[in-house]
Formats: structure tokens, C-alpha cells, sequence
């Protein structure tokens, strides 16, 4: 079993604590000049994102997370999973309900997403920064109102529901930022 | 792409900064004629404490057939302390220490250590020539002085000379902080709680001494005689640092030594390599030590505070990872 020393910490490193695998943030020595080294630890553990911070004994090990990020394609829902596509190898994943989330709202078929795999199984499906995405249903709007302060809500394709400025119409694309699922402008046709 | 780091990472500014505080310190000790001194980096004992780890290499020539350990000095306390005990006086010295297995913002494998012993004096006189050398180099309001105790009544709210390792635990985890990887050492949690807590809680813009640290953290420090819970040991913080530590000087050679064996029995413990005790260092207290007080400050520390700078490497030529 692959093992990390608090020496070789440093942020990105994956390692497993309490059973989950995490990501190092940031790792600090903390020693007087008489007495003992610890090493505050911030992590942020890659199933519940949550981030916390540990205490290590300076030289203490600790298990490394067979953990890496990989780009691959949405294919489709089966009901129970979604499948994705490795560009490269052609190789196919399924990410249960767990492991795609939030991020389930912004899958377009074919679109790229970055998965977290741990023990080859993935963890976390994150959809790329911004997509791209038909209005399938919106208000038409009221006439007169152009100062497109209030907005209004629509649906995408995806079934994402979003808060877009009164001119925008059923039917057309628009372009969404996943982070924090607001509307940025009309999709460049 | 051309390599750079080849490049000093200090800039002009404080490699310019580094030399008039060296000076300034020079000055400093030649106006109380306290006497400069240098003693080897290279010696044959090294340190038995439990928490400083010697840099050790392997030297032979003549006179010395076989290869032979020689411990890099973490500090020049045990050669300074065998020029008190032969009579030097009052003395100080500028010097680079190594401590293996020490590298962060604030830390170096080697580092300039001041370090300077008064005869006659006792921790509370030190502490006010250090106030003194502070005011003098940094321009730093007068310090404030509060017990190891009080430190942590104020931070805490336990007394850490009657809290069972179990209550000072309580109180760590209060402060939000997971302590299991020390869970039962008293003095790990101690140790633990004082740089996460109190320290952090200390006014960083007021040179502050915490003093009177419990016996167990004692080293090489004289335990109080109306109290022997606690020792004549000191340190300084200011700016989120600790710049010193000090101790009125343990004397007694048989007591030294039982501390020495201590250390190597907790080394064994600890699965650590136990440490020749520094012989040489105990004849010379055996044969008659003058009642004195000495400190060690860390120079590159002063230098961060002086300049305004975060990290150890911005006052250090070529930090140890681009040495």
C-alpha cells in the first residue's frame, strides 16, 4: 500500500482519511524550537467536498488515495446510471446518482465532464465551467418591460432551471455558468 | 527555458538589512562588553532532546584513523557553556545552527542563531536586556511579561500545571482543533495547544515573554524554588513569531545528566536513535559553573519582522532547497 509521509504533503496530494479519499489544500509545519513538530492539514474530502483541517504528527504516514481526474463525454442515462466515454480509449464508465450529483442538471449528451475516479470507480462528475443550453419552456415576457431587472425562470433541456433576463425566448441557447447556475448571455450563433 | 534558480531569493534590500542588524547586534554587546565567542558547528556530542534532530556527518584525519560522527550543533549552548565554566565571562555569539528535518515558511535546515549567556543574572534580568536588544533593533513598544499559566487561563481557560491530559484535550477540541494524534502525552497537548492557541492569542504587536514553563518542558533550565512544578525558562513572541527561548541555567551536573538519561529513555520509547550524552559538556558543569542566564533569538526571524516579509526565504540568500 502506497503510503505518504507529512514530508511529501503538499497541495493536490490524494490521500485517505477516515475512509475517504481527499484532496490536500494546504499543510503546514508547526514547530517550536522546544518541542514538538506538528503539521496543520487542510483537506477537502472528494466524496462530501466538505473541507476540514487535521492535526499530523510531523513524519507521521498516512494511505494514499488511488485517486485521479479524467475528461471524459456523457452518452446517456439508463435510468439508474449515466455513461460516459474515455475520447481517447473509447473506454466506458457509469457514475451512479451519488457520484453525478448536482452536476446532473448540466450533462448535455456528448458534452465533456471531468470525473473523479477512486479505486477506478468515479466519485464526482463535474460538468465543464459554462454550457451551453436550449430554453425549452419560458413566459414570453411582458411586452414594455426592457430594463431586464426582474427576469424569469426557465427551463433547459437538461430540466436546469434558470433565472434569465425578460428577452430571452423559448427555443433559443443560451449560456450558463455551472458554479453557480446563473444565466451569462445568449449562446454566439 | 533558462533555470533561475541559480538567483538568491533575498533581495539586494535585505541581504544590505541582514548586515547592519549583525552589526547593530555587534554593537549592541561591545557597549555592554559582553564578549563575542565562537565555538565549533561541528562537534562530537549532539542533542538528546527528544524534539531537534542533529544533522550528523562522518569526518576522519589524522588523529582520527576511523570515520567518526560529528553532530552539526542545533545550538552552541553545550561549547558556550564549557567556556563559562572555564572562566570566559559574559559572552555572546553569531552563529549558523542545523536542525534536520525543520523547513517551512518560518524554518531552515540552517538558520543565524544569537545567543548569549550574563553571569549573575536570572531569567527576569535576561528577559529585560532581550526587551532591550528588541527596542533597540526593531524599535518595538516595551514587552509584556505573563506566565506560562496565565497564558493559558487567558487563551483556554485551564491551568496547565493541575489539567490532566484529558482536560487540556477538552479544551483543545473546543477550540475546534483534533488533537488525537497526542492524545494522552500531557506535554504533546501542551506543546500542541500553546502553538495553535495561546500563541496565536498573544498581541502580535507587543514583544511578549511567556515564562515559568512547567518543569517537564524545562531542558536545560533551573526548576523554580519556591515552585518546582515550574522552570526558569522563557520565550519570546512578537509578530506572530517566537523569536527566543532562555533559560536561567541549570547548574547541577547530576541533574542534567538524570534529564539527559530521560531524553533517551523517551527516545527508546519514541523508537528514536538514543544520543551520546555530551560528556565533556557535564565535566565541565561538575567542575564549577557560574550562576548565569543565557538565550538563543532567531537572527532570520528579527530580519522577517524588520522587513516586513512572510516567509524565511525572502531574508535568506539561498534558502536550503536552492542551496
Amino acid at each position: 500500500m502506497a503510503t505518504y509521509s507529512t514530508n511529501e504533503f503538499k497541495g493536490g496530494l490524494k490521500i485517505m482519511l477516515d475512509g475517504e479519499p481527499c484532496s490536500i489544500v494546504e499543510n503546514e509545519m508547526v514547530k517550536p524550537g522546544k518541542g514538538q513538530a506538528f503539521n496543520r492539514v487542510k483537506v477537502r474530502k472528494l466524496i462530501s467536498g466538505r473541507v476540514i483541517e487535521k492535526t499530523f504528527k510531523s513524519g507521521d504516514t498516512v494511505e494514499a488515495a488511488d485517486v485521479n481526474e479524467i475528461e471524459m463525454d456523457y452518452l446517456y442515462n439508463d435510468g439508474e446510471f449515466w455513461h460516459f466515454m474515455n475520447n481517447e480509449t473509447f473506454e466506458q464508465i457509469a457514475a451512479d446518482k451519488d457520484a453525478v450529483g448536482e452536476s446532473i442538471k448540466w450533462l448535455v449528451e456528448q458534452g465533456p465532464s471531468t470525473l473523479v475516479l477512486w479505486n477506478g470507480k468515479p466519485i464526482t462528475v463535474t460538468p465543464p465551467n459554462f454550457v451551453e443550453l436550449e430554453i425549452i419552456e419560458t413566459d414570453p415576457g411582458l411586452r414594455g418591460d426592457t430594463a431586464g431587472t426582474g427576469g424569469k425562470p426557465a427551463t433547459l433541456s437538461t430540466g436546469a432551471v434558470v433565472r434569465v433576463p425578460l428577452f430571452v425566448q423559448t427555443g433559443e441557447v443560451i449560456r450558463v455558468d455551472t458554479r453557480s447556475g446563473e444565466y451569462v448571455s445568449r449562446a454566439q450563433k | 527555458m533558462l533555470n533561475s534558480d541559480w538567483r538568491p531569493t533575498a533581495s539586494r534590500q535585505a541581504i544590505i538589512a541582514r548586515a547592519d542588524l549583525q552589526h547593530q547586534i555587534r554593537a549592541f554587546f561591545r557597549e555592554r562588553q559582553v564578549l563575542e565567542v565562537e565555538t565549533p558547528v561541528l562537534c562530537r556530542a549532539g542533542v538528546t532532546d527528544v524534539h531537534l534532530v542533529n544533522a550528523v556527518t562522518r569526518l576522519q584525519g589524522q588523529g582520527l584513523a576511523k570515520k567518526t560522527n560529528y553532530y552539526f550543533q542545533t545550538s552552541p549552548e553545550y561549547p558556550m557553556k564549557r567556556l563559562l565554566a572555564a572562566g570566559v565571562g559574559d559572552c555572546f555569539q553569531l552563529c549558523k545552527v542545523v536542525r534536520d528535518e525543520e523547513l517551512s515558511a518560518r524554518h531552515n535546515f540552517e538558520f543565524t542563531m544569537l545567543e548569549w549567556y550574563r553571569l549573575g543574572f536570572d531569567d527576569q534580568q535576561l528577559m529585560t536586556e532581550l526587551e532591550e536588544l528588541m527596542i533597540e533593533l526593531l524599535g518595538t513598544s516595551a514587552a509584556n511579561r505573563l506566565s506560562y499559566q496565565q497564558a493559558f487561563l487567558s487563551a483556554l481557560n485551564i491551568d496547565p500545571l493541575v489539567a490532566t491530559a484529558a482536560e487540556v484535550a477538552n479544551a483543545i477540541r473546543a477550540k475546534g482543533i483534533d488533537c488525537e494524534v497526542v492524545a494522552d502525552d500531557l506535554d504533546g497537548l501542551l506543546n500542541l495547544a500553546m502553538s495553535l492557541i495561546v500563541e496565536p492569542q498573544l498581541d502580535p504587536n507587543i514583544p511578549t515573554f511567556v515564562y515559568h514553563f512547567p518543569a517537564s518542558q524545562a531542558v536545560l533550565a533551573r526548576t523554580n524554588e519556591q515552585d518546582d512544578r515550574v522552570a526558569h525558562r522563557f520565550e519570546l513572541f512578537y509578530q506572530g513569531l517566537e523569536l527566543a527561548n532562555g533559560f536561567w541555567e541549570l547548574a547541577d551536573a547530576f541533574e542534567q545528566r538524570q534529564r539527559f538519561e530521560r531524553d533517551n529513555r523517551q527516545r527508546a520509547e519514541l523508537g528514536l536513535p538514543q544520543i551520546d550524552i555530551d560528556e565533556r559538556l557535564l565535566s565541565a558543569l561538575e567542575s564549577g559553573f557560574p550562576d548565569c542566564a543565557g538565550v538563543a533569538v532567531g537572527v532570520d526571524r528579527l530580519l522577517m519582522i524588520k522587513l516586513g516579509m512572510k516567509h524565511i526565504d525572502e531574508v535568506l540568500t539561498f534558502p536550503s532547497l536552492r542551496a
